[in-house]
């Protein structure tokens, strides 16, 4: 399964239409330590680039962009209690939840996993 | 733009390397190993933090007839030599100019520990209310400052310096021999924990951190974490919590200002006190993780009545906390209150000050 990622640092994990969320580990690392996450309701509705959450850290609080449309199916509660989850494993345990993806044709408007290494180091 | 400043230790955070950010005009480190990591460090070990870009002024004199008995909202005369007392220093209009500690290093000796910021604009202040000619200086740039904060900093600097440090009471200090140098060691801090503020000669700085830091007991903490200790034990931060607009009434920090002595500022506060302040600090304990931030605003019933000064997400507490300004009928202890910003909402409620009691700070 491939992994796309937004220019906010989102990435996206698409298996069937059900995408999973999250924020990349370059994300989590320039946030610092991660204090709490705002999980998505269940069943809301998100436009591909639309608020979908929000993230605090010891130095801000951000917002979660959608990578794709679609509807909530699934939130990640461990992240309620121990949001640091996000930090030791941003791309895999630190997911944020599931959706139920509109149109898998919005990846085309993501980057591939090469394409936003390139992305990386033309922030630094 | 000023030119960035940076203490002699700048090249031992490049080399551990920390996060640096400007802070006050000065390029400091914010984290090394984390926040939280470096915070729960400081509450269980001994943190050791690089404060050089604070700022030291000697003055030497007759401190009654120099007329630094009237500068501060404290005497200075009162402070037993060896010791140190923590006050302000204000504006005509009884606004805070600074916060700051005063050690009596001698009957006619005393040193006054300011903020990085303020350095300058302090020290023409004070010096401004000193008699033509008396002996004041600043020497901010030939002293550093380290602080080993934590409940095991004692053992720390009593196995390398002696017993002697291991007899400090709270709010004292001695003047001792480290690395074959003067220095004073001061029993003071701003994280809640026992500590100790170390000031030498800034050539001898780098020697006495690569020292400290050879023992396992100890790491180095940034000023993120420092940030977090204070607000946990309810510490205001100039230029936050404290500035040219806001008294020490309505701050909440009255006991550090004595009315029975002649200070500028005081007829400003004899009026505050009789009229009672506009705005008052609390602070408030929010219900979830959400941290308040800066200039997040406050409401009561939904009408708006004040803004956060501080905040974040305690640790130790395991919830957001913050301090802020709000109108004083909303101010008592359990008010329920709701903070917000943008699409941020929390629901807080007013509670007393320290957050976290449960710091080695007097042990």
């Amino acid at each position: 399964m491939s992994m796309y990622f937004t220019k906010e640092h989102e990435w996206v994990k698409v298996d069937g239409n059900q995408a999973t969320v999250g924020i990349s580990e370059h994300a989590a690392h320039e946030l610092g330590d991660i204090t709490f996450v705002e999980l998505p309701q269940m069943g809301k509705v998100v436009k591909q680039f639309d608020t979908l959450a929000g993230i605090e850290s010891v130095k801000a609080a951000s917002d979660i962009y959608s990578p794709v449309s679609g509807k909530v199916i699934q939130v990640n509660d461990k992240l309620e209690d121990a949001p640091e989850l996000v930090n030791e494993s941003a791309q895999d345990a630190g997911w944020i939840c599931k959706l139920e993806a509109a149109d898998l044709a919005e990846l085309g408007a993501l980057m591939d996993v090469a394409a936003y290494a390139e992305y990386l180091k033309g922030l630094e | 733009m000023e030119e960035m400043k940076a203490t002699p230790l700048r090249a031992h955070h490049e080399s551990l390397k920390a996060l640096m950010a400007p802070f006050g005009g000065w390029l400091m480190p914010i984290q090394y190993a984390g926040i939280i990591a470096e915070h729960k460090w400081c509450r269980e070990q001994a943190a050791l933090f690089d404060i050089c870009h604070m700022g030291e002024f000697l003055f030497q004199g007759d401190i009654v007839a120099d007329g630094l008995e009237d500068v501060f909202t404290f005497s200075v005369q009162g402070i037993p030599v060896g010791r140190s007392r923590y006050g302000f220093l204000l504006n005509a209009a009884g606004g805070v100019i600074d916060d700051l500690i005063v050690f009596r290093l001698a009957e006619d000796r005393v040193m006054i520990v300011v903020n990085a910021a303020t350095i300058a604009n302090d020290f023409a202040v004070i010096r401004s209310r000193l008699k033509e000619g008396a002996n004041f200086t600043d020497v901010s740039d030939q002293t550093a400052k380290l602080d080993l904060q934590g409940p095991l900093s004692r053992e720390v600097l009593v196995g390398l310096f002696g017993a002697e440090i291991g007899t400090i009471p709270f709010f004292k200090f001695i003047t001792t021999k480290i690395l074959g140098v003067d220095a004073i060691v001061s029993r003071t801090g701003y994280t809640g924990e026992l500590g100790y503020e170390i000031f030498l000669p800034a050539d001898k700085v780098c020697e006495l951190w690569e020292l400290l830091l050879k023992d396992p007991r100890v790491a180095p903490a940034g000023l993120g974490s420092r940030d977090l200790l204070r607000l946990e034990v309810g510490y205001s931060l100039y230029g936050s919590d404290l500035d040219e607009s806001t008294t020490p009434l309505a701050a909440g920090l009255s006991s550090f200002v004595n009315l029975s002595k002649e200070f500028v500022g005081k007829d400003a506060l004899v009026k505050e006190q009789q009229a009672g302040p506009a705005r008052v600090k609390v602070a408030f304990r929010v219900s979830s993780r959400r941290a308040p931030r800066h200039h997040y605003e406050i409401f009561q019933d939904g009408a708006p009545v004040g803004s956060v000064t501080s905040g974040a997400f305690s640790p130790m507490l395991g919830c957001g906390i913050g301090l802020g300004y709000l109108k004083p009928e909303a101010a008592a202890l359990g008010t329920k209150l709701v903070i917000k910003h943008e699409r941020v909402e929390m629901e807080a409620e007013v509670v007393e000050l320290p957050f976290y009691a449960g710091g080695s700070l007097r042990s």
